[in-house]
């Protein structure tokens, strides 16, 4: 029994850990150790990855590659490979993942589980819009392909599954040619969400990757940072080198609370509108920008977070949007990261995958009472308006609103493995 | 003439191995002979460097570690295909001190760690003074320092790599032949499940193979990693007997 927590650091308990090392044996370790769950890099931030004073199956040992065609651009590998590996050895090689979430340290079995997002949604889907197959071994010893065109149902089911219709062994995925490292990238500072509604209608024409970061302190009359970006073949004619730095310890008190939230915020916006209009990063910092800093959910202190992310369907959403960004600021509560987009029109592949058409709204919130009575604020404008929440950064949805959110919540369960259970499982299903 | 650094990997399904070897073929084209003693796996890692490093011809080999003869066939198959540049020996096995009560497993254990390491080096040390080329890299450990009651059979083998690489390295002093020794700490592979299930803080296989490589670059004959054991360990060997013998390390 070791302790072990996820992204949000909420708790840190007791947890058999069984390591996964031999992708031919996973049905073994999984018949000898169960009820469990499967654990990639614990980058999701609530209770989805972890199961106190149980089993949790550790992928990071499945981290082998096993074929890549140049002609067609298909990487077959383990689970636990991170995302951020196949990136380093397949950018350099002119091709890369389509999809990639917000940081780079998660694992393929991960991203698939959750099936995890990018700031190029509206050109590129889902990450499971890329897999072609994928290997699930059941805690009953049965190992079974699928994929889109096979065996669809399993699919459906795994693809945004939470992980609990079996343990992802290995998977085969599309990369699309890249044409380097770097990309041309564009700040553009505005006020008001009509502003950021607009500069989103305009760029998927033009950019590839759009995301906005906004001052959530600054009210109704929000201030932010649309920040849209290119893949291109230009280059700055220098090489580019990752100046990791981390957070070394975990202060006794949160770093970010309310007397410094504000003045974060400015400082971030400063930082924006230094570089304005178009200039060539590197697509690390640009796509992964906290990555840079380690362990930066430290920053919250003992405590640790929460994140608070949901989609809204584009009509009722800007009104919604409004609605929660006031609720937010007249709480006093809110982050440094808070990220909004708009999603594309095309369904994502999973039955229970998060991503719908729509607006997303991502926050941080340091885990004190306020912030758990705001979250129903916030739940009553996202059920009233449609929308959903992701279980990938949740710790405390009720269920109602899971089931609210997730209508083919009926057509999943059948798929579920009577052997994988999780405090989310758990909490959000009952079993 | 072969243009690609040839490498012969001992012991190649070791989990540190394994990320040395991932970084010799993401940096170029390396020539790479895997050995161990199981060829799935062993094939699977090769697979996957493979895919790594495309331009690297990498091949694997089985081996009985602890027979002397199937340890000089190794050492001659892999030289007479061309010059060495460089045998890192990995193998190792850190069963728990109290199994070793019984003798039999007792020399199993020194056999593994001890004496099968030292009959690779020194096979291999053969070839290289004939070649008068080549680097013996041998994985030791912090564990190799000092005797402790928590694992001095693996730890008294590791002893002996040590001394076992130092007299090598005092015979090929001023010739083409290089020795070096690593030292890794507690270190996040299978061998360490245990002290990771305590909620010990264990380096990452990469982070250490990361220093393996460079220090290999370097042809430095001692190098810890991470680098901070040096001073640890300074210390360690220092304590006085009625001090030491006083805590439970
Ligand atoms: C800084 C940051 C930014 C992020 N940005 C984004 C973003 O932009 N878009 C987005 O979509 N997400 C984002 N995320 C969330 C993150 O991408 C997901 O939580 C992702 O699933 C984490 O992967 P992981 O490998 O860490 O999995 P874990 O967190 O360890 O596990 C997540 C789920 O996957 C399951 N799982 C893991 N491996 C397997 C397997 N082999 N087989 C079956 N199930 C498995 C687990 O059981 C669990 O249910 C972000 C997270 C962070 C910390
Ligand atoms: N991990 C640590 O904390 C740590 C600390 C200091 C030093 N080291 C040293 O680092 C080296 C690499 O170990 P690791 O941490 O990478 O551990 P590992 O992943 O457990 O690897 C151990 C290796 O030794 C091989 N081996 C064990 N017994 C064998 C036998 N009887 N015959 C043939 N091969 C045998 C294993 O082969 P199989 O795969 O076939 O079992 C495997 O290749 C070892 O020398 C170890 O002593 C490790």
């Amino acid at each position: 029994m070791r302790p072990v927590s996820s992204w949000g650091r909420l708790s840190a308990a007791p947890h058999d850990v069984v390591e996964l090392a031999d992708r031919e044996r996973i049905g073994d370790a999984l018949a000898a150790h169960q009820p469990g769950v499967a654990y990639g890099m614990g980058r999701s931030y609530g209770d989805e990855c972890l199961n106190p004073n149980g089993v949790l199956w550790n992928t990071a040992g499945l981290d082998r590659l096993i074929s890549f065609d140049p002609a067609t651009g298909r990487l077959v590998c383990e689970a636990g490979v991170v995302l951020r590996d196949i990136q380093r050895l397949m950018i350099p090689r002119g091709w890369s993942l389509p999809v990639v979430p917000g940081t780079q340290i998660v694992t393929v079995g991960g991203a698939i589980a959750n099936d995890v997002h990018g700031k190029n949604h509206h050109g590129a889907g889902t990450f499971g819009d890329h897999v072609h197959t994928l290997r699930l071994v059941r805690t009953d010893g049965t190992v079974m392909g699928c994929g889109p065109d096979h065996q669809p149902d399993w699919f459906a089911a795994t693809v945004g599954g939470l992980g609990l219709t079996g343990v992802i062994a290995q998977a085969e995925l599309q990369l699309r040619p890249s044409p380097g490292p770097w990309l041309e990238a564009e700040t553009v500072p505005y006020t008001g969400l009509d502003a950021f509604f607009r500069l989103s209608d305009e760029a998927p024409a033009d950019w590839e990757h759009t995301v906005s970061w906004i001052d959530c302190t600054s009210g109704a009359d929000v201030r932010g940072l649309f920040l849209r970006a290119n893949p291109t073949a230009l280059s700055p004619g220098r090489p580019w080198r990752s100046r990791a730095r981390a957070m070394p310890v975990v202060p006794p008190i949160s770093l970010v609370n309310g007397l410094t939230l504000r003045s974060l915020n400015r400082a971030y916006y400063a930082l924006g509108t230094r570089h304005p209009g178009k200039r060539l990063v590197h697509y690390e910092p640009f796509l992964y920008p906290l990555d840079g800093i380690q362990h930066w959910n430290r920053l919250y202190g003992p405590k640790g977070f929460y994140q608070y992310q949901c989609v809204v369907p584009p009509g009722p959403g800007p009104q919604a949007v409004r609605d929660m960004l006031e609720s937010i600021q007249r709480a006093g509560e809110g982050s440094v990261l808070a990220v909004l987009k708009t999603f594309g029109d095309r369904p994502p592949p999973g039955l229970l995958s998060f991503v719908a058409p729509g607006i997303t709204l991502a926050l941080d919130f340091q885990n004190r009472p306020g912030a758990l009575r705001l979250f129903e604020r916030l739940d009553a404008i996202v059920r009233q308006a449609g929308g959903r929440i992701y279980p990938a950064k949740d710790a405390r949805m009720p269920r109602e609103m899971f089931e609210a959110g997730y209508p083919r919540l009926g057509e999943f369960l059948p798929f579920r493995d009577p052997g994988i259970s999780s405090a989310m499982s758990r909490r959000l299903m009952g079993s | 003439m072969n243009a690609k650094t040839r490498i012969v990997v001992i012991g190649a399904t070791s989990a540190i191995a394994e990320h040395c070897c991932r970084l010799w073929v993401e940096r170029g084209p390396v020539d790479l002979t895997l050995v161990a003693r199981d060829a799935t796996r062993t094939e699977r890692i090769a697979t996957d460097l493979r895919v790594r490093g495309p331009a690297s011809t990498v091949t694997v080999m089985t081996a009985d570690f602890v027979d002397a003869k199937d340890i000089a066939r190794v050492a001659k198959a892999t030289t007479d295909a061309g010059a060495v540049d460089i045998v890192l020996i990995a193998h190792g096995a850190m069963p728990k001190q109290e199994l070793c009560a019984d003798i039999d497993f007792c020399r199993e254990t020194l056999e593994i760690n001890a004496v099968s390491p030292a009959l690779f080096a020194e096979a291999f040390a053969g070839h290289f003074a004939t070649a008068n080329h080549g680097t013996i890299a041998i994985i030791g450990s912090v564990a190799g320092d000092r005797g402790r009651k928590v694992n001095y059979t693996y730890g008294a083998s590791k002893g002996l790599i040590e001394r076992y690489a130092q007299g090598l390295d005092h015979r090929f002093a001023g010739s083409g032949v290089s020795v070096v020794l690593l030292k890794p700490g507690p270190t996040d592979t299978p061998m360490a499940a245990e002290h990771k299930a305590k909620g010990r803080k264990l380096a990452s296989a990469e982070q250490v193979a990361r220093t393996i490589v460079q220090g290999i670059d370097r042809r430095k004959f001692v190098v810890y990693a991470p680098p901070l054991w040096q001073l640890i360990m300074l210390i360690v060997r220092h304590l006085p007997r009625f001090i030491f013998n006083r805590l439970s390390l």
